[in-house]
C-alpha cells in the first residue's frame, strides 16, 4: 500500500458539462483522460491523498478581488464559481492542517483575469488563485504569499492583481511574450512603485526543455523565495509547456514537471492551462500529484517520450542562462532600480490598453496609486471599454495604512455618478464592496453594499 | 418456499418462508472450525418434514471467503503484471510470486509497448517449478483493451488449477485494486469451489436439486456457477444480508440509516428509499482494497458487549469486547449490563450487572443509576455520531459536473432502522438522542437471513465506446465489437442494457421483473485541431440491490411481536411491518 510522505488534498473538478464552446480547447473533454489515468493509477487510494469536494465560492470572495462589470454573473458562469471554489477548498484544507499540501485540479483556469473584469481573456474570467489567496489571508491571517506561475503563458492577470502588493511575490516563467499570447511578461516588469521587485518575469525562449526550466527554478525562483520568506507558496500549475501542447512551442515533459514540482515544494498547486489533453495532461498531472505527495515519479513517462528529441539546443540554454542572470540581478538591485522608477514623472500613474481576446474588445485604464512606504497604497482605476462601459474602481488593500484608506474613501465619495456607469469600492480593511450606480444619482437610492 | 441462511461469525441464522409469511426460523451457534456442519445443522432446523420439491430457492451467505482472507489461509498465487509507465508496479506487490513483465496499453486502449512473451514464459516456468496452482494476470488499462492479458493467458500454458484475468473482475479503472481483486479471486478459488461443491452434493443427497444462490457484498445474489468466475464477490456478504433485512422493513420511509447492533460492533449503512447506498470504489477487506461492488458501510467498535471502563476519570465504552455481558456470565461490565441494571432489559441476573458496575460508578462519584445511564448514553451517542459521519461522507462524495454539484441528491435520513441481538433495547435508548424515528426491524434476530432470502440478483455492466478507434467494449463481459458511425449514446446505452440483461439472467434474475437502470451515460466529443474526430462514450448500467418480486404480502405479515419497549403514545402505533 502506497503511503504519501506529504498529505495532499486534491480537488478534482473536470466540469464535464461545461465548455467555452464545443470546439474550444477549454471544453468538456479536457480532463477526461487525466481522470482515466488518475483512477487507473489508483491515486485516490494512496494513503495520505484525500479527494475533497469543492464548495463554490460566494459573491464576497470574488468581489474581494475583482471589479466585475457589470457584475460577476455577467462575466462568470457556475463553473467559474466552482473552479475558484476548488482552489479555496484545498487552500482551507492546507491552512487548517488537514493536509500538508493541496492541488486544485480544476477548470476553467483564471490567471489571465485582472482586477477589473469586463469579460474573458485567455480562457479566464475570474482569477482563481487570487480569490483563494485573499480568502485565506482574510480567514487565517496569512500575510506573505508567493505565486509561482509555471504556465506557458504569462500570468498577466495575477501580475495585475498583485502589481502594487508588497506582500505578494509573483514570479512567472513563460514562453517569451514576443512569440506567444498575451505578449507581456518581460524582465523589466517588476511591480508598481510601492511593491517594486515583488513581481518577477522570466521569459524563456521557445523550445526550452527540462534543463532550462530547472535552471530557472534553481538559479532564480528558489533563491528569491528563500529571501522573500513567504508563509504560503502557490503554484499556478499550467501544463502547456509540454512538448506536445498544440498552442505553445516548448519542450517540457511530465517528468520535468514532476521534478519542478518537487523542487519548488509549493503548498498549493492550481491547474491553469494545458491543452495536450491526451498526450500530456494525464502524465503531467499524475507526475505533479506524485511529486506533491513525495512519492516516486521516475516511472511516469508519456507514451511517445524520447528525451533526446526534446533536448534544448545550446542557443536555447545560453538564452535561458542570460535571462535568468538578468532577472536575478534585477531582484538583487531592486532598491536601486526603484529609486530610478520613483524619479520618473508620473511614477504613480499608468495608462494601459487591455485586449479581451476571448470576447474581442479593448479596455483602456487610467490607474493611480497613492505613494506609500507603509502599505501597497490605495488604487484608483478609471476603466472604459470600446463597447461603451465606463467605471471607476477604487481598491483599498486589506492592510492599507490609515492615510491611504482615507484617500481611497475620499476618491469613492468624491466621484460623481454622472461621469461613470458605476463607481465601485473595495474597502479591504472593512472587507466591504460598495457600488454607486448611475441611477443612484437621483438621490432616491444610496450605495449598495455587500460585506 | 425460500430458505435464507447466513453463517455468521458467532451465530448461523436461517429462515424458511413463502409468499404467505415466515414459516420457520432458527438461530444456532456457528462452529468456526466447521462451517459446513453449521450450515447443514441450520438447514436441518428449518427443513425437517418439508418436502424437498416445495423448496424453490436457497440463498446462502457465509464467512468462508472472508475468514480465509482475514486469516491468510490461502494457497500461494502467481501474479503476472504488465504496467508500463506510471507508478512503479512493485508498489502493488501481492505475495512472493509477483512478476512484472514488459508491455503497456494507454488510457484509450492503444498498445504503447508490445508484450515480452519470453518473460511470460519464464514466469510460467517459475510458477510450475514452485508448485503454484493459482494464477492471476493483470494489465494496466486492460479494461480499455484486454489484448495483453489474453496473450499472457495463452502463453502461460496449461497445468494450473485456477487462472483469473484482471479485466474480467470489473470494468472500472483502478490498476492497484484490479491486482488485489484478481489476487484474492485466485487465492480463495480452491476453497470456495470445493466448499460449495460439497454443499451442492449434500443438498442433492437430500433431494434438493435447485440452483444454489450466494449472497454478494452488494446485497444481491448470484448463482453458484457465476460465483466461480469471481468468488471474492461473496466476501463480507453477512453485513449485506442484514442491510437487506432492513430494506424489507423500510418500505416508504424515505432515507434511513440501518444499524446492525451486534455484541462487538455496530455496522451502519444508508438506504435511499428502498435502495442501499453502494460504495463507489469497491469493498476493503483487511489490507486489500478491491473492485468488488459492495454496500457503503461503516463499522464501529460499539456493541452490546463493548467493554466499559473508567480511565483517567473518564468513562469509555468499547471499542473492544472482553467477553459476554455479566448478566450472561461474563467478567466485565458492558452496555447490556447497564441496561439490565436500569431495568430496560429485564433479566434475572440483574444483580450481577449491578455488582459489576458499582465499582466503576464509585470511581466517577456517581450512583449506580446515573452511571448505568451514562454508559447507555455514551454507547448511543457513539452510534449516532457514526451515523452522522456515514451520511456526511456519502454527501461529501465528489462529483464531476456542474449540474451534480448544484442539483445533486443529498441524503437526509428520516429514520433509523435497528436490528441485531440487542436491537429493541438500544432502539428505546437511542430515541432519547435523535429527532429521527427509531424503528426496530421486525424479526430483528433473523432479519439477516430474511434479507438473504429475499435479495434479488444484482449485477453491473461498464461499457465503453470510442468511435474514432471504432470499437465498443465491455471487457468484464468478454464483449468487444466493431462500430461504425453514426454511433451515439443511445446505441451505447442500448447495447449496455442488452449486455446487462444477459448477465442478470445468467446469474439467476427473474426476467419478468428485471429492474435495470442507467447509472452513468456520458458522451464526449473528441476534438483534435478544430475537428471532431470521434466520440468517447462511457455507460454504466446496473440492477441495483433490492428485494425479489412477489413477497409484499409476506413483508406485511412480519410483525414485531417482541418489541415491548416501542413507544405507544396516542396516535403512534407499532411499525407497520
Amino acid at each position: 500500500m502506497l503511503k504519501a510522505r506529504h498529505r495532499v488534498g486534491l480537488v478534482f473538478f473536470p466540469a464535464y458539462d461545461w465548455a467555452i464552446h464545443p470546439q474550444h480547447p477549454e471544453r468538456e473533454e479536457r480532463l477526461l483522460y487525466t481522470q482515466d489515468q488518475i483512477l487507473e493509477e489508483g491515486l485516490f487510494d494512496v494513503e495520505g491523498i484525500l479527494e475533497l469536494k469543492p464548495d463554490p465560492v460566494v459573491l464576497a470572495d470574488i468581489q474581494r478581488v475583482h471589479f466585475c462589470v457589470p457584475d460577476p454573473w455577467q462575466v462568470a458562469t457556475e463553473s467559474h464559481f466552482i473552479s475558484a471554489g476548488g482552489a479555496k477548498t484545498v487552500g482551507m484544507a492546507v491552512c487548517e492542517h488537514r493536509v500538508d499540501r493541496g492541488f486544485a485540479l480544476v477548470r476553467p483556469p483564471g490567471h489571465h483575469a485582472m482586477r477589473v473584469v469586463h469579460g474573458s481573456r485567455g480562457f479566464c474570467a475570474i482569477n482563481i488563485e487570487a480569490i483563494m489567496i485573499e480568502f485565506l489571508r482574510r480567514k487565517y491571517g496569512i500575510r506573505r504569499v508567493a505565486v509561482v506561475d509555471t504556465d506557458c503563458h504569462h500570468g498577466d492577470g495575477t501580475q495585475d492583481i498583485y502589481w502594487h502588493d508588497p506582500d505578494t511575490l509573483f514570479i512567472s516563467l513563460h514562453q517569451d511574450g514576443r512569440t506567444l499570447y498575451p505578449g507581456s511578461g518581460f524582465p523589466d516588469e517588476l511591480g508598481g512603485p510601492n511593491a517594486f521587485g515583488t513581481t518577477l518575469n522570466i521569459p524563456l525562449p521557445p523550445h526550452t526543455a527540462e534543463e532550462g526550466f530547472l535552471h530557472a527554478l534553481r538559479r532564480v525562483v528558489r533563491p528569491v523565495l528563500d529571501e522573500f520568506q513567504p508563509e504560503l507558496v502557490v503554484n499556478s500549475a499550467g501544463q502547456d509547456n509540454h512538448y506536445t501542447d498544440p498552442i505553445t512551442n516548448m519542450n517540457f515533459s511530465a517528468r520535468g514537471y514532476a521534478q519542478l514540482t518537487e523542487e519548488l515544494g509549493a503548498d498549493i498547486a492550481v491547474l491553469e492551462g494545458g491543452y495536450a489533453i491526451e498526450g500530456a495532461l494525464p502524465y503531467v498531472n499524475v507526475g505533479i500529484l506524485l511529486a506533491m505527495a513525495g512519492l516516486d515519479y521516475r516511472h511516469v513517462r508519456e507514451s511517445d517520450y524520447e528525451r533526446h528529441q526534446i533536448r534544448q539546443t545550446a542557443a536555447v540554454t545560453e538564452a535561458v542562462h542570460r535571462v535568468c542572470d538578468l532577472v536575478l540581478s534585477c531582484w538583487q538591485k531592486r532598491d536601486k532600480l526603484r529609486e530610478q522608477v520613483l524619479a520618473r514623472e508620473n511614477a504613480f500613474r499608468r495608462r494601459r490598453r487591455i485586449f479581451y481576446d476571448t470576447d474581442g474588445f479593448t479596455e483602456t485604464q487610467l490607474e493611480e496609486v497613492t505613494p506609500c512606504e507603509r502599505c501597497g497604497g490605495a488604487l484608483r482605476i478609471d476603466s472604459t471599454t470600446d463597447r461603451g462601459a465606463h467605471i471607476l474602481a477604487v481598491h483599498i488593500p486589506h492592510r492599507a495604512c490609515p492615510a491611504c484608506r482615507d484617500r481611497g474613501l475620499a476618491w469613492f465619495d468624491e466621484a460623481s455618478p454622472k461621469r461613470f456607469d458605476r463607481i465601485v469600492l473595495q474597502d479591504g480593511p472593512a472587507d466591504r464592496y460598495t457600488v454607486k450606480a448611475r441611477e443612484a444619482a437621483g438621490g432616491s437610492k444610496g450605495p449598495s453594499t455587500h460585506g | 418456499m425460500i430458505i435464507g441462511l447466513d453463517v455468521g461469525g458467532t451465530h448461523t441464522d436461517v429462515v424458511l418462508l413463502d409468499q404467505s409469511g415466515l414459516l420457520r426460523q432458527a438461530k444456532i451457534p456457528t462452529d468456526p472450525a466447521d462451517l459446513f456442519r453449521s450450515l447443514f445443522a441450520a438447514l436441518e432446523a428449518v427443513t425437517a418434514g418439508v418436502p424437498p420439491e416445495r423448496i424453490r430457492r436457497i440463498v446462502l451467505s457465509t464467512t468462508l471467503t472472508t475468514n480465509a482472507v482475514i486469516q491468510g489461509n490461502t494457497p500461494p498465487v502467481g501474479l503476472i503484471v504488465s504496467a508500463g509507465p506510471g507508478i512503479d508496479p512493485e508498489a502493488f506487490r501481492m505475495g512472493e510470486a509477483y512478476v512484472c513483465v514488459r508491455g503497456s496499453i494507454d488510457h484509450r486502449g492503444r498498445e504503447i509497448e508490445p508484450l515480452d512473451e519470453a518473460e511470460v514464459r519464464r514466469a510460467a516456468a517459475r510458477f510450475r517449478r514452485e508448485g503454484i496452482r493459482q494464477v492471476g494476470i493483470v494489465g494496466k488499462f486492460s479494461v480499455r483493451n484486454p489484448a495483453h492479458e489474453l496473450a499472457i493467458r495463452e502463453r502461460l500454458g496449461e497445468g494450473f488449477d485456477g487462472v483469473f484475468l484482471g479485466h474480467r473482475v470489473s470494468g472500472r479503472l483502478n490498476f492497484a485494486r484490479r491486482i488485489a481483486t484478481t489476487y484474492l479471486n485466485a487465492a480463495v478459488d480452491p476453497l470456495h469451489r470445493s466448499f460449495f461443491e460439497a454443499v451442492r452434493a449434500s443438498l442433492a443427497e437430500k433431494g434438493l436439486h435447485l440452483p444454489l444462490r450466494l449472497l454478494k457484498a452488494d446485497g444481491g445474489n448470484m448463482r453458484l456457477e457465476a460465483s466461480l468466475e469471481c468468488p471474492i464477490q461473496t466476501v463480507l456478504s453477512g453485513p449485506a444480508a442484514s442491510v437487506m433485512g432492513a430494506v424489507a422493513a423500510a418500505a416508504g420511509e424515505g432515507d434511513a440509516v440501518v444499524m446492525d447492533i451486534g455484541g462487538t460492533t455496530t455496522d451502519l449503512a444508508v438506504l435511499i428509499g428502498p435502495a442501499p447506498v453502494l460504495n463507489p470504489h469497491g469493498i476493503t477487506i483487511g489490507a486489500y482494497r478491491t473492485l468488488i461492488r459492495s454496500l457503503e458501510t461503516l463499522s464501529i467498535g460499539t456493541g452490546g458487549d463493548s467493554a466499559v471502563r473508567v480511565e483517567d476519570g473518564r468513562l469509555a465504552v468499547g471499542p473492544d469486547r472482553r467477553g459476554p455481558a455479566m448478566v450472561f456470565g461474563g467478567a466485565h461490565p458492558t452496555p447490556t449490563d447497564a441496561m439490565a441494571a436500569l431495568g430496560m432489559l429485564p433479566h434475572p441476573a440483574r444483580e450481577r450487572a449491578c455488582e459489576g458496575l458499582r465499582p466503576l460508578a464509585a470511581r466517577l462519584g456517581l450512583d449506580l443509576d446515573a452511571f448505568a445511564r451514562a454508559v447507555v448514553d455514551t454507547a448511543c451517542r457513539q452510534m449516532l455520531a457514526a451515523a452522522d459521519r456515514l451520511v456526511e461522507a456519502i454527501n461529501a462524495q465528489p462529483v464531476y459536473t456542474v449540474h451534480e454539484l448544484k442539483e445533486g441528491y443529498r441524503v437526509r435520513p428520516r429514520a433509523i432502522l435497528v436490528l441485531g441481538g440487542p436491537a429493541p433495547y438500544f432502539a428505546a435508548a437511542l430515541r432519547a438522542f435523535t429527532p429521527l424515528a427509531v424503528r426496530v426491524v421486525p424479526r430483528w434476530e433473523v432479519a439477516n437471513a430474511i434479507g438473504a432470502a429475499l435479495a434479488r440478483t444484482t449485477c453491473e455492466v461498464e461499457f465503453f465506446a470510442d468511435t474514432e478507434r471504432r470499437i465498443a467494449c465491455a471487457p468484464a463481459e468478454n464483449f468487444q465489437e466493431a462500430i461504425a458511425p453514426p454511433y451515439g449514446l443511445k446505441d451505447a446505452t442500448a447495447r449496455a442494457l442488452a449486455l446487462l440483461r444477459v448477465k442478470a439472467l445468467a446469474r439467476g434474475a427473474n426476467p419478468d421483473f428485471l429492474e435495470m437502470e442507467v447509472v452513468e451515460a456520458q458522451e464526449f466529443h473528441m476534438i483534435r485541431g478544430f475537428h471532431t474526430t470521434g466520440k468517447n462514450l462511457r455507460v454504466r448500467v446496473q440492477v441495483k440491490p433490492g428485494l425479489i418480486h412477489g413477497y409484499d404480502a409476506l413483508l406485511a405479515h412480519l410483525s414485531a411481536p417482541a418489541d415491548p419497549l416501542a413507544p405507544r403514545a396516542a396516535g403512534e402505533a407499532l411499525p407497520p411491518c
